[in-house]
């Protein structure tokens, strides 16, 4: 019997990829190791190898086809013996068509077929729906032309965009010119700017943190790219102590005007020291901004705010957010304020605050108490350094009840935060305490199930909301 | 360690298998009269200012931590007269009041800062160990043992990038020389040959403990040796020796050459900070360099041979004491910060 050949998973965050180029044809025979294609990923083109021996009887998905779901069969191999006549046709995948985003989490396995792991469900998976199945339209006068971009494309952009207009600006990190960026978000960036301004390094997060911070303190804008916020933990030393406090300690004198941006929060099954949100870390010390956009449309608009601050920034995005698309507005210079929340849904009933992919969660939670009569406002905070209470209390004063929602732990959090200004500054306004849900207060596990358990979950914020609605 | 000093003076690690160019040997920097007198009223005014300094705080004017460069100050005057303000960068850890000086700047300034008032030079709110002027690129004044050497590769970095000719010159201890991010820093500075010179001043003990106690290498000058960046080894108690090997050393930076470091064989007199006893080591090895090898009287004996009557040192030193007397009279008369100056400089923009 013909093997079925599926569309390999071949990174933690993958769902789709183009089928680039097929390295083998119909009637090819072919043993284990041999490149039957080439596949592009969310993060690289890939080589996919052959496992077993046999010929190519069939090729399913022709190259070139974008939007090629993980675990779509691809190819058929007949093994040893058997004919190499083309099988029945399987379905073929749509070749320009994706699926709309609202499909995008991998239907369940047919009941009787042996899932492979990645049509697993995962936490991941459910976080990325949520934020598909929502819309998030920027703040833009009427009229604005919007163009669906990515988050992962929208930063370039921004970084892209300020590189041409300040030259004191560059960008360096692991992997971020030749390779095109780890998570390929400086895509682009090298073959414009060069070598000089796009500069990789060695694996030495203390050291280049502490390179970039002593660049900025002596005139230039530098953008310091973390593969992930987890690995700055080596260089938090420098963020704190030299970035933030710089200013501080020399009376206004000297200066660091330094952007550390790179992916934060939990990712796919990437295990507990590659799955922390650090919002709630650097939001504690004075002298730094934190900014943990949402859409790809304020990712953009932040990102050259911070690129233009005097001030350090720390720029937290999310691994999970990077492939998806949003409308952002089509403009010559779209740059939002540092420490303005923003609406993401008006309500009535109850205050749903939250940041990063938290807003997803909450859009959809949102969608959901809509159908049981609760009206929910959703408010992204955005910038968690200065945090923008005056939304956040105003909101209150309006609804009356409110939960935090923040993909991340309980201790000590961003959600502790609202609590307090809440109590503290607009505790005549509640009408019931405010709840808040986090991440379970462990580390992050690995198994898929595990996982699930230990993240937000739009039901959990449904639920925290009845509650505060005494419903 | 005086003797090791004196022999290793000016020892380069050419001795080492050579498979890269190694700068030459430095020699003794031939000052004129006049320059070497300036050198020496630089020393003095370091040695006397400090003096001060122990005693303010032994007053209760100056707080926290206080950490004095008595002893070490041909290092800071030798390695900075070679520097040219307005193009080279400088930066140090927190026994910094010495660097200051050494760059002409206020003395009140400074006394002011050790005060924690609102005429000192980060207005009261960096104190002892955080003290700027960006004016004299001179960028502090960092508390964290190591964190300056990252960042000095940083301001060499930038010097690179605007194409403005400058050299970085980074001070650390024999102590910060065992940190990680110091060889995340060379491997850097040699991979895009930033112009940096990183200054090791090997004053013999990290805080209390000993180099033979905590360096595997204790020969600091080779600790660049895997990132192929050439050291020296100076004679760090003879100004004319360092400002010998920074010539140099900013020879090498300037030609594009990438990084070099100086191992500065000195010694600190006083204890780590105000609250160390320096039990650590004896009375006479203290005693020893103070009596032999002191870069002050080392300088004032050279400046006899060259003419300069006794008298004449005696009104220097008199002059140097006014300035001083003159630095702590300003610093404990001028007032404290207002209480709002607590909210500010925290961020440059308002958001």
């Amino acid at each position: 019997m013909a093997i079925e050949l599926k569309m390999p998973a071949l990174s933690p965050t993958m769902e789709e990829g183009t089928l680039a180029k097929w390295l083998v044809k119909e009637g090819d025979e072919v043993k284990s190791g041999d490149i039957l294609a080439e596949i592009e990923t969310d993060k690289a083109t890939m080589e996919f190898e052959a496992v077993d021996e046999g010929t190519i009887s069939k090729i399913l998905v022709p190259e070139g086809t974008d939007g090629v779901k993980v675990g779509a069969p691809i190819a058929l191999l007949a093994g040893d013996g058997e004919s190499a006549e083309p099988a029945p046709k399987a379905d073929e995948p749509k070749s320009s068509a994706p699926e709309p985003k609202a499909a995008a989490p991998v239907p369940a396995p047919e009941s009787g077929a042996a899932p492979t792991p990645h049509q697993m469900e995962t936490a991941a998976r459910d976080l990325v729906a949520d934020v598909a199945k929502t819309h998030d339209a920027p703040e833009v006068p009427d009229g604005t032309p919007l163009t669906s971009v990515t988050v992962r494309e929208a930063l370039r952009d921004a970084m892209a965009e300020e590189m041409r207009l300040d030259d004191r600006v560059f960008v360096m990190g692991e992997e971020v010119a030749q390779y095109q960026g780890a998570y390929k978000v400086t895509q682009g960036l090298l073959d414009e700017f060069g070598p000089k301004r796009v500069v990789d390094t060695p694996i030495t997060e203390y050291g280049f943190a502490g390179l970039g911070s002593g660049a900025a303190m002596g005139g230039l804008k530098p953008i310091i790219e973390f593969m992930t916020f987890n690995f700055a933990m080596q260089a938090i030393d420098h963020i704190i102590n030299s970035a933030a406090k710089t200013n501080y300690m020399s009376g206004g004198q000297m200066r660091c005007p330094i952007v550390f941006r790179g992916p934060n929060g939990a990712a796919a099954r990437v295990g507990a020291q590659h799955s922390q949100n650090y919002g709630p870390w650097y939001a504690s010390v004075p002298g730094l901004i934190v900014i943990a956009p949402y859409s790809a449309a304020d990712a953009k608009g932040l990102l050259k705010a911070a690129i233009r601050s005097e001030d350090p920034v720390v720029f937290l995005e999310n691994e999970l957010l990077y492939g998806q698309h949003f409308d952002v507005p089509d403009m010559d210079d779209y740059v939002l304020p540092i420490g303005k929340a923003r609406i993401v849904r008006p309500g009535t009933d109850v205050t749903l605050v939250t940041y990063s992919i938290g807003v997803g969660v909450a859009l959809e939670a949102a969608q959901e108490l809509m159908a049981e009569g609760i009206n929910a406002e959703v408010i992204d905070l955005r910038t968690l350094r200065p945090l923008d209470k005056a939304t956040v209390l105003e909101s209150l004063k309006r609804t009356n009840r409110m939960v935090v929602v923040e993909e991340g732990w309980p201790t000590c959090s961003i959600a502790s935060e609202i609590i307090a200004i809440a109590m503290t500054e607009g505790f005549d306004d509640l009408d019931a305490p405010v709840l808040r849900v986090n991440n379970v207060d462990v580390p992050l596990p690995y198994a898929a199930n595990l996982e699930k358990l230990a993240l937000i979950k739009a039901a959990d914020v449904v639920k925290a909301a009845k509650e505060v609605c005494y419903r | 360690m005086a003797r090791t000093a004196k022999k290793a003076a000016a020892k380069t690690a050419a001795q080492l298998k050579s498979n890269r160019e190694r700068p030459a040997e430095p020699s003794r920097y031939k000052a004129t009269k006049d320059e070497l007198l300036d050198f020496y009223k630089q020393m003095l005014l370091i040695r006397r200012f400090e003096e001060r300094a122990g005693q303010l705080y032994g007053l209760g004017l100056i707080g926290g931590f206080c950490h004095l460069y008595i002893g070490q100050e041909a290092v800071a005057v030798g390695l900075q007269s070679a520097m040219k303000v307005g193009r080279d960068s400088v930066i140090t850890g927190y026994r910094d009041h010495g660097h200051m000086l050494a760059y002409g700047i206020d003395p009140k300034v400074i006394m002011a800062e050790l005060t924690g008032r609102a005429a000192g030079i980060s207005k009261g709110k960096g104190g002892s160990m955080h003290m700027f002027s960006v004016d004299h690129g001179f960028y502090g004044g960092h508390g964290i043992v190591g964190a300056q050497v990252a960042l000095g590769t940083g301001l060499a970095f930038k010097h690179q990038y605007a194409g403005d000719a400058g050299t970085c010159l980074a001070y650390f201890g024999d102590g910060a020389a065992n940190q990680g991010q110091v060889y995340e820093s060379f491997n850097m500075a040699k991979l895009w040959d930033l112009p940096v010179i990183y200054a090791i001043e090997n004053n013999r003990y990290a805080m209390g403990t000993a180099v033979e106690r905590s360096a595997s290498e204790p020969e600091f000058y080779k600790r660049g040796e895997s990132f192929r960046i050439p050291g020296i080894q100076v004679d760090g108690m003879d100004v004319l020796a360092v400002r010998g090997a920074a010539e140099e050393a900013m020879a090498w930076t300037q030609a594009g050459k990438g990084p070099i470091i100086l191992e500065l064989l000195t010694y600190r007199y006083r204890g780590h900070s105000m609250s160390d006893p320096a039990k650590y080591r004896t009375k006479e090895e203290v005693q020893d360099y103070r009596e032999h090898h002191d870069p002050i009287d080392h300088a004032a004996s050279e400046l006899e041979k060259l003419g300069v009557k006794e008298d004449e040192l005696k009104a220097i030193d008199k002059q140097i004491k006014e300035i001083v007397v003159e630095a702590a009279k300003f610093s404990e008369e001028a007032p404290e910060p207002a209480p709002s100056e607590l909210y500010t400089d925290v961020l440059v923009e308002t958001y």
